[in-house]
């Protein structure tokens, strides 16, 4: 069996300052298999494929690639003798044309210089042969984040590559295109080809994957072939507890709050673009989910209600009086909240301590005269990294060191020192690890249990139905149903959006 | 064998952080040594005083430079703006125009208030207009020069025997020059407004992530327009002084270049220039290295062309030396 390994990694270990990212780790890959590496936020996933694709050094350690003993100093190393990386952002530029992100670096020549024609006609062929049929010199960014990630897969292939690394490739697909990518991964394994797959979702792992490598706290804890081990197994074996209060869902926690006057409510909120007349109303205390579709309009609708999208028509009333958004500003002095989907480009402050990310809200609120109150800014830190259990060697560490799940933390807390009347969460498990996802959800209970009211967006059905009172199914910038109580369900809430594409569909046709 | 290469690195590392802290104050100390052995009045106070002196200029001007870069943007007006304000305040003061009677402080407020306003239309455009720093500023560069040429009627403004040239040559008790009381409130007051203030915090965290800081509730254009104000004002105050010491407003060549080295002051103190976090100490001891190697060049009797190249191989190696180096 040994001689069918493609990648074998021994011993693996790597220090940052002061911390232990990889702890003597033991890694192998066999020859066409999908190999899921799963762990918790910090467990060392990504140190470890970082150390695999030459973006770290190892501090000692040994890597038997293909049977040779290899090493990486430079990512270019490593695609060199066959390793591709696909990552949860995606590494392409987004105003090259996509012909030109497939070919980047490595452009077929002619006599001139680059051969254009060449570039374009095999990039267009390339990604035929992957089911894929788009006008191969628009810029990138003209297409989904779907079509993004097949251009990325299409490179990672056209590059010959025996190792493909997908670190959460899923995170911005939809279901149907999720299955797509399924099929093309089994492709590939078919053809001899090895997959490193890294996942929060147990469900993917489970559809896709062969074997399963745990990590936790930057220490291995086994490899396992998946249809040896259950998923409450997988669990406990990632956070190191117990894990069938984790996941266990709460339908009879739900609590109708009718009755009540509505803290926001909105009414035909249209922007023309992906809005086109959204209500929502939601009381004091209240979680309300929201479904769709990826671009359904659920972000849009956020930002419209945060007031950053000020060219919004529709009726917004808060506690009952008008009221226009125009600033995210305005939308804070009325006690709102809203952490963003995208925690890197639109959340946090990566250079900056725990303690500035942390307060930057709050900073008017704790000074006087523009002069800040540290004793007061102190005290918030100290409290919400007790009180949401913030994994932090320091108030004084950069954001940018610490795992995913605590970076949403501090977050979290950035909102909460505000005394919110309401939080807008936008997908805000995301990225982030079982353990922390369970805590985060409970946070959240704790958040209505105060009477902060909660607008949950998720593409997660599992979590709506554990988290909502009730569920708002968007379709199209439009309402699609709405859910209550014990009808939450995911076959309802599917319903409901399967019904109205039907009919939309049958109006077009 | 493996462990002395762990060890090796984590050297190698610790090294990297403190020469990333610390490079600036050694590239100063060496400086001083080689002075101090190459000419042995170096280390007089007096030499001292004078190092102060001429270094007054890009001092100041590199701490406005330091909150401008440190909110994402550059300001490449200063030294025109400086040439704006001395050569506003020579005009008024010499009663050019006979629109406005003859007066210091009249002088002083116009040139304040003219600096303020090319302030304010830096951060106006790049904030509200969305505009590059760079071109804005460029612009703004090529005007206030045109304008202070055009005001002074393409003359230097000399004047003497007024109160205002006693200004840039008071020394205080223990021959301390004005000068050095000005840079110690400046930066007092900078490190105070950066580390304690709301403000501070928010041109590093527009800086960082523009983006995010909106959405903190960040009035972005509100604090780019302050900061590109506070750039000026800060010129303008630069201008005053250059002009009172040497008794003139050359509309030409004062403040020429100044704020090239005001850039690479901060570039060498360690503050990124794509925005983030203001350092304030390496700052003003990176102004001074600017200065030292003009004069070492100088004492030495080496050809001025030779300090720019020098200049530019300092900041190159700087800049390297701060580079995030992860990988």
């Amino acid at each position: 069996m040994d001689n069918n390994l493609l990648l074998e990694m021994k011993q693996i270990d790597k220090h940052f300052t002061g911390v232990h990212a990889l702890d003597q780790v033991d890694f192998a890959v066999r020859k066409g298999e999908i190999h899921a590496l799963m762990g918790e936020n910090g467990a060392g996933k990504s140190t470890l494929v970082k150390v695999l694709t030459g973006l770290y050094g190892k501090d000692s350690g040994q890597i038997i690639f293909d049977g040779e003993e290899r090493s990486f100093p430079t990512p270019q190393d490593s695609q060199n003798a066959g390793i591709s990386t696909i990552y949860q952002e995606i590494n392409l530029i987004p105003h090259l044309s996509v012909a030109e992100n497939i070919f980047i670096g490595r452009e077929p020549k002619n006599v001139f210089g680059i051969d254009w024609k060449a570039v374009r006609s095999q990039a267009r062929q390339l990604l035929l042969d992957n089911g894929i049929d788009i006008d191969v010199t628009q810029d990138l960014a003209t297409y989904s984040t779907a079509i993004q990630q097949m251009v990325a897969i299409t490179r990672a292939i056209s590059q010959n590559a025996k190792l493909l690394i997908m670190d959460e490739p899923t995170s911005s697909l939809a279901e149907d295109e999720i299955q797509v990518m399924f099929e093309k991964m089994r492709e590939l394994v078919a053809k001899g080809m090895s997959i490193i797959f890294i996942s929060h979702k147990l469900d993917e792992v489970y559809t896709i994957c062969d074997r399963a490598t745990i990590l936790k706290d930057g220490k291995l804890v086994g490899s396992y072939d998946i249809d040896k081990i259950s998923r409450l197994e997988m669990v406990s074996k990632m956070i190191g507890r117990d894990a069938s209060n984790v996941l266990k869902r709460s339908v009879g926690e739900y609590e109708a709050k009718e009755g009540t006057a509505a803290l926001l409510h909105t009414k035909d909120i249209d922007n023309r673009v992906k809005l086109h007349g959204i209500s929502i109303d939601i009381r004091p205390g209240e979680i309300v989910g929201v479904a769709g579709l990826l671009g359904a309009g659920k972000t849009e609708f956020a930002k419209v209600v945060f007031g950053c999208d000020n060219t919004y028509t529709g009726e917004i009333e808060v506690e009952g009086k008008p009221i226009r958004m125009n600033t995210p500003k305005g939308a804070i002095d009325l006690g709102f909240a809203y952490c963003s989907e995208d925690r890197k480009v639109e959340g946090i402050f990566p250079h900056m301590s725990v303690k500035e990310n942390m307060t930057i809200t709050a900073l008017s609120r704790i000074s006087k005269f523009g002069v800040v109150d540290t004793r007061k800014q102190k005290e918030i830190v100290d409290k919400y990294i007790d009180s949401i259990r913030i994994k932090t060697p320091s108030p004084d560490q950069l954001i940018c060191n610490l795992s995913g799940g605590n970076q949403q933390k501090v977050l979290l807390g950035r909102w909460l020192s505000m005394d919110p009347k309401l939080i807008i969460l936008d997908e805000p498990t995301r990225g982030i690890d079982v353990g922390a996802k369970a805590e985060i959800e409970a946070l959240i209970k704790q958040f209505s249990e105060n009477g902060i009211s909660v607008l949950y967006i998720s593409s997660e059905l599992e979590e709506l139905i554990r988290n909502c009172y009730r569920v708002v199914v968007i379709r199209d910038g439009m309402n699609s149903g709405e859910l209550t109580g014990e009808d939450i369900t995911e076959a309802n809430i599917m319903n409901y959006i399967a019904k109205n594409m039907k009919e939309t569909e049958e109006a077009h046709g | 064998m493996a462990e002395g290469r762990q060890k090796a690195q984590v050297y190698k590392t610790v090294l990297n952080e403190h020469l990333k802290k610390f490079g600036a104050v050694y590239a100063f100390l060496l400086l001083i040594i080689i002075n101090a052995i190459s000419n042995e009045n170096f280390l007089a106070i007096n030499t001292m005083w004078n190092l102060l002196i001429q270094a007054f200029p890009i001092i100041i001007t590199s701490l406005g430079m330091l909150f401008v870069i440190s909110s994402g943007g550059i300001d490449v007006s200063v030294g025109s703006v400086m040439a704006v304000a001395g050569g506003m305040n020579a005009v008024i003061m010499n009663g050019i125009y006979p629109a406005f009677p003859r007066s210091i402080f009249l002088g002083i407020v116009m040139a304040l208030v003219v600096s303020l306003m090319f302030g304010f239309f830096n951060g106006f455009m790049i904030s509200v207009f969305n505009m590059q720093p760079i071109i804005v500023t460029l612009t703004t560069y090529i005007i206030a020069r045109g304008l202070t040429q055009l005001i002074a009627n393409g003359k230097i403004l000399s004047f003497s025997n007024t109160p205002f040239n006693a200004v840039g040559v008071l020394r205080l008790p223990g021959n301390v020059p004005i000068q050095f009381i000005i840079e110690i409130l400046f930066v007092l007051i900078t490190a105070f407004v950066i580390k304690r203030m709301v403000f501070g915090y928010q041109v590093q965290a527009i800086g960082e992530n523009p983006q995010a800081a909106k959405l903190c509730g960040i009035q972005t254009t509100k604090v780019q327009i302050m900061v590109y104000m506070i750039s000026s004002f800060i010129a303008a105050i630069a201008g005053l002084l250059v002009s009172s010491r040497t008794s003139a407003a050359d509309p030409t060549n004062l403040g020429a270049l100044a704020e090239m080295d005001a850039i690479a002051a901060v570039a060498i103190g360690g503050t990124s220039m794509s925005g983030g976090k203001s350092r304030i100490l390496t700052t003003v001891i990176s102004a001074m290295i600017i200065q030292l190697i003009t004069i070492t060049i100088n004492m030495n009797n080496i050809h001025y062309a030779y300090a720019r190249i020098m200049k530019g191989l300092i900041i190159i190696i700087a800049v390297y030396i701060q580079q995030d180096k992860k990988r």
